[in-house]
């Protein structure tokens, strides 16, 4: 009884989830003249409908500047967080309190309460609509997930790992090259895609920061073409999953990472 | 950052001008070596977190218009927050989100992680997969799949004609009732992914001795739930509580593209009224404002939700 009930629940829960693509999907498919797509799937699926959206929303742009500020924002950032993670789990001075209690208040802030002063701030230096007027306050953004996440790693080692290297009378920097990086792989990878993610599915910076539409971020392209195309339920369908489906597929080949990383992420 | 600074102009001046005996000199030094790993990342953080923050802070002090000249307004943008009924109504949504985000998904999560705790089954990395799905996509995305989904000739209106319930169709996101809860519903649909998954695998690292322990006690299935299972998730309950209320307060992408907010004032939340506010009403002044109430709500949220479950370890 119990085990049923429980199967049942997970496939309730599941289905859940998947039966609001499985509408989208349909209903990207109908002819674009039809205003009400239900939940039938179309008896001649309309797949030009996906070359009308991605020429119409201008994607292929989008794209490339989701790509340009994803690309932009990840090896920095990777390189910051490693840094600053070595340095907070080696530090034993007493600013250590206060520098974690600075990067805690960081994951709580919300973008909405930074995004404005920014946008008068990168507009006076000349920054405003371009690419870094994203990738810059994301990087600084992502450092508090990004610190805590490569100082936990360090701080799981065995701390006879280093310590044999300083008595060999090793630099920190030969340590972190040589004795801590070669371990730190497979956090960093996690931490790489979560930051590619991130960047990739940036909204209100992209969409406050960035004027020219062609240079925002995948998702702020789809959200003015919902309001340019409101009505056009096939095409606004076939637009959205061309934004989801190059994320989806990410999430598909490194499902791990991602679960992983978001999941201990949130404990640590 | 101020302190790191200071701290390594203090280190150069006392190795140049008076230095200390070399040994003392190099065990201080090797003291602030972690300091300047950590300067870099410091430094793009207070760039452009801290600062921008501090700057919307100085500017929720004037009156201005985004162009002209500002006038100084001491704490009127702040009483406008609390005078003005469509402001103040966006911040009890924000709460009111607490309710879709965190307190509906963490009871479904629990529910299920508990029951699936005890019956392995193996189609769950199938499930998993599906059901972290929401977590990973743009939240743009899924406010326009759903905004789809209640759309007046939408597949919900048409699910409920399926199975006779007409009466009920309506075009939810023009409704001055229900435009809230469908705006909601969403939040319930990304996080309870989330908070099971976090639940499930704080189950896993329960001690199997109390559950034992409990079982010699004759203690039934419902017994055990409150008594072993609730008090061993305490960590991960507050995690996901955590996390989820952070995601109400600063929801911003799915609201602005399911409602922008309306119909009238039924679905402002803060994130949408400080973009309005700024670039609409050219009122920047009192958006910063509201950016610096909102930040501040959430941190105390974050605090409390942090002392409420460390009092008992």
């Amino acid at each position: 009884m119990i085990r049923s009930l429980t199967r049942l629940s997970l496939l309730a829960a599941t289905a859940s989830v998947l039966v609001p693509f499985y509408a989208i999907l349909a209903a990207s498919l109908q002819p674009q003249d039809n205003l009400s797509p239900g939940l039938a799937w179309p008896s001649d699926p309309q797949w030009h409908n996906y070359v009308d959206a991605w020429s119409t929303g201008g994607f292929a742009d989008l794209m490339r500047s989701s790509l340009i500020i994803a690309l932009g924002v990840v090896p920095l950032a990777l390189v910051l967080a490693t840094l600053a993670g070595y340095g907070l789990a080696m530090m034993r001075l007493a600013v250590r309190g206060p520098i974690f209690a600075l990067l805690m208040l960081g994951l709580a802030l919300p973008y909405e309460s930074i995004v404005i002063p920014l946008y008068y701030d990168l507009k006076s230096i000349g920054l405003l609509n371009t690419y870094w007027a994203v990738i810059l306050p994301l990087i600084g953004a992502f450092m508090p997930f990004g610190v805590f996440w490569m100082r936990s790693h360090f701080e799981s080692l065995p701390p006879e790992l280093t310590e044999a290297a300083e008595m060999d009378g090793a630099s920190s920097r030969q340590i972190l090259r040589e004795v801590l990086l070669p371990t730190a792989r497979p956090a960093l990878t996690t931490l790489g895609l979560l930051y590619f993610m991130w960047a990739w599915n940036q909204f209100l910076l992209a969409l406050i920061l960035i004027q020219d539409p062609a240079m925002r971020t995948a998702p702020s392209g789809l959200g003015k073409f919902i309001q340019a195309y409101g009505r056009n339920i096939p095409l606004l369908s076939a637009g959205t999953i061309i934004v989801i489906v190059p994320v989806v597929i990410l999430y598909l080949f490194f499902q791990r990472h991602f679960v992983k990383g978001i999941l201990s992420g949130a404990i640590k | 950052m101020a302190d790191s600074l200071a701290n390594r102009v203090a280190v150069r001046d006392r190795t140049v001008v008076a230095p200390a005996t070399p040994v003392r000199a190099r065990r201080s030094r090797a003291r602030l070596v972690p300091l300047l790993y950590t300067a870099p990342a410091l430094l793009f953080y207070a760039a452009f977190v801290i600062a921008p923050w501090l700057h919307s802070l100085w500017i929720s002090f004037w009156d201005w218009n985004g162009i002209g000249v500002a006038t100084w307004a001491g704490l009127d943008n702040y009483r406008e927050i609390l005078a003005d009924p469509a402001l103040r109504l966006s911040l009890v949504h924000a709460f009111g989100l607490i309710l879709f985000y965190s307190v509906i998904p963490i009871c479904f999560g629990l529910v299920l992680a508990a029951l699936v705790a005890n019956v392995p089954w193996k189609g769950m990395p199938f499930v998993r997969t599906v059901i972290f799905l929401p977590q990973i996509l743009p939240l743009v995305a899924v406010g326009s799949v759903w905004k789809l989904f209640f759309d007046d000739d939408g597949p919900f209106n048409a699910l409920l004609r399926a199975v006779g319930l007409s009466d009920f169709t309506r075009a939810w996101l023009g409704d001055f009732t229900w435009a809230y809860p469908a705006v909601g519903v969403v939040g319930t649909w990304v996080s309870t992914g989330l908070c099971f998954l976090l639940l499930y695998s704080g189950i896993g690292k329960i001690d199997p001795a109390l559950y034992e322990a409990a079982r010699l006690d004759g203690a039934r299935a419902i017994h055990e739930f409150w008594h072993v299972t609730v008090p061993g998730l305490r960590r991960e309950l507050s995690v996901a509580a955590t996390v989820t209320v952070i995601a109400a307060l600063a929801s911003f992408d799915v609201v602005y593209v399911m409602t922008g907010g309306g119909p009238g004032e039924s679905t402002m939340v803060p994130g949408v009224a400080i973009y309005r506010l700024t670039f609409t009403a050219g009122q920047v002044g009192t958006a910063c404002a509201l950016a610096v109430v909102l930040s501040l709500l959430t941190c105390a949220v974050m605090f409390a939700l942090n002392r409420l479950t460390r009092e008992k370890p």
